[in-house]
């Protein structure tokens, strides 16, 4: 009996005085890294999958071309379209819109700069390569075609 | 008077505390995505000078591998066509390391071109895939070559030196020479 006594001894509560602590902690890792987005995507997107990818490394060099079928589409149709910054434009705005965004960047790292094509995977390859020819045109000539990890494979 | 103050505590109640930074944190949870800056890596040919005639460039046709893909997304890979796409990494493998033996196969892989054409119709789904395949082909060779698996290959990091030499050895000798022609306009 006397067993029982010296357990009951020892306090039974679980110290919470520093929860909030570990919560703030928790908020503060959130904050940090959410990046809010500044554009809605007026665009359908399912982004096709792939095995093969790489991650780009410096983030400021990136601009985001969004291709796919509009979400209204009783404004724009149902074929796809291209949406540069936050509204749907055509293939002859796109070198104008690269050329703002260079303009953006340090003289010295113009030329690397990186379009990442975010293409809804049933998108057909003509409004691909249109796009394509301008970003030669513009003179961006790294591009990137945004996949997901695979991850069945 | 100043009994009546010392009565009410001076203490902010801080109990709640952590329910609010719960409160905050669940809304952060929430609203993040995870960038996704991931994807297959390209760099398009510049655009031909048009005061330049376009160069004549004579190439032999056992040096290229060529692949097209039709609006109803089927493949023709070297006049053949595919209906199985997980068929053409090691046929793709094996025209590269040809080396000269098989007469209709690459000279070496640094003649060697992968020539992918698609149509205006196909669906950039698959031209995804097969870009990825290209790809997943090419990346095995390498690491072969550099003597690591295809994991260590894929998460090289160039500025160690260790695994910088090892991109060097893999990559002597050996563009990745994946073309991607225009499309044709036809309707087919």
């Amino acid at each position: 009996m006397s067993k029982f006594k010296k357990k009951s001894k020892a306090s039974q509560d679980i110290p919470t005085s520093a929860l909030p602590d570990i919560i703030f902690m928790l908020l503060f890792f959130f904050m940090v890294t959410t990046v809010m987005r500044e554009q809605d995507i007026l665009v359908e997107q399912k982004i096709p999958q792939a095995t093969q990818l790489t991650k780009l490394q410096k983030k400021s060099l990136v601009s985001v071309i969004n291709i796919g079928p509009p979400k209204d589409a009783s404004r724009w149709g149902t074929e796809s379209r291209i949406q540069l910054n936050d509204a749907i434009a055509d293939v002859d705005d796109i070198v104008l819109w690269v050329n703002e965004r260079k303009d953006e960047l340090d003289e010295v790292e113009r030329d690397q700069i990186t379009i990442n094509l975010k293409v809804d995977k049933d998108a057909k390859m003509g409004i691909v390569t249109d796009v394509q020819e301008e970003l030669k045109e513009a003179n961006a000539l790294k591009i990137m075609y945004n996949t997901i990890q695979d991850t069945d494979s | 008077m100043a009994r009546s103050r010392n009565r009410g505590s001076q203490e902010v109640n801080a109990g709640s505390m952590a329910d609010i930074a719960f409160l905050l944190l669940i809304f952060f949870l929430v609203t993040t995505t995870i960038a996704s800056d991931k994807g297959l890596l390209i760099t398009l040919p510049p655009k031909p000078d048009p005061n330049e005639p376009p160069p004549d460039i004579k190439m032999n046709e056992r040096n290229i591998f060529k692949i097209l893909a039709n609006t109803q997304d089927q493949l023709m890979v070297e006049d053949e066509p595919m209906e199985d796409i997980s068929q053409l990494r090691p046929m793709v493998k094996e025209f590269v390391l040809n080396y000269g033996k098989d007469p209709k196969s690459s000279d070496s892989p640094k003649d060697a071109i992968i020539s992918f054409k698609a149509n205006r119709g196909t669906s950039y789904e698959l031209f995804t895939k097969v870009l990825d395949e290209l790809f997943a082909a090419y990346n095995e060779m390498y690491a072969q070559r550099a003597g690591v698996t295809v994991e260590q290959w894929r998460n090289i990091d160039r500025k160690d030196p260790v695994q910088k030499a090892w991109y060097d050895k893999a990559r002597k000798d050996f563009p990745k020479n994946i073309s991607i022609a225009q499309p044709s306009k036809g309707g087919n």
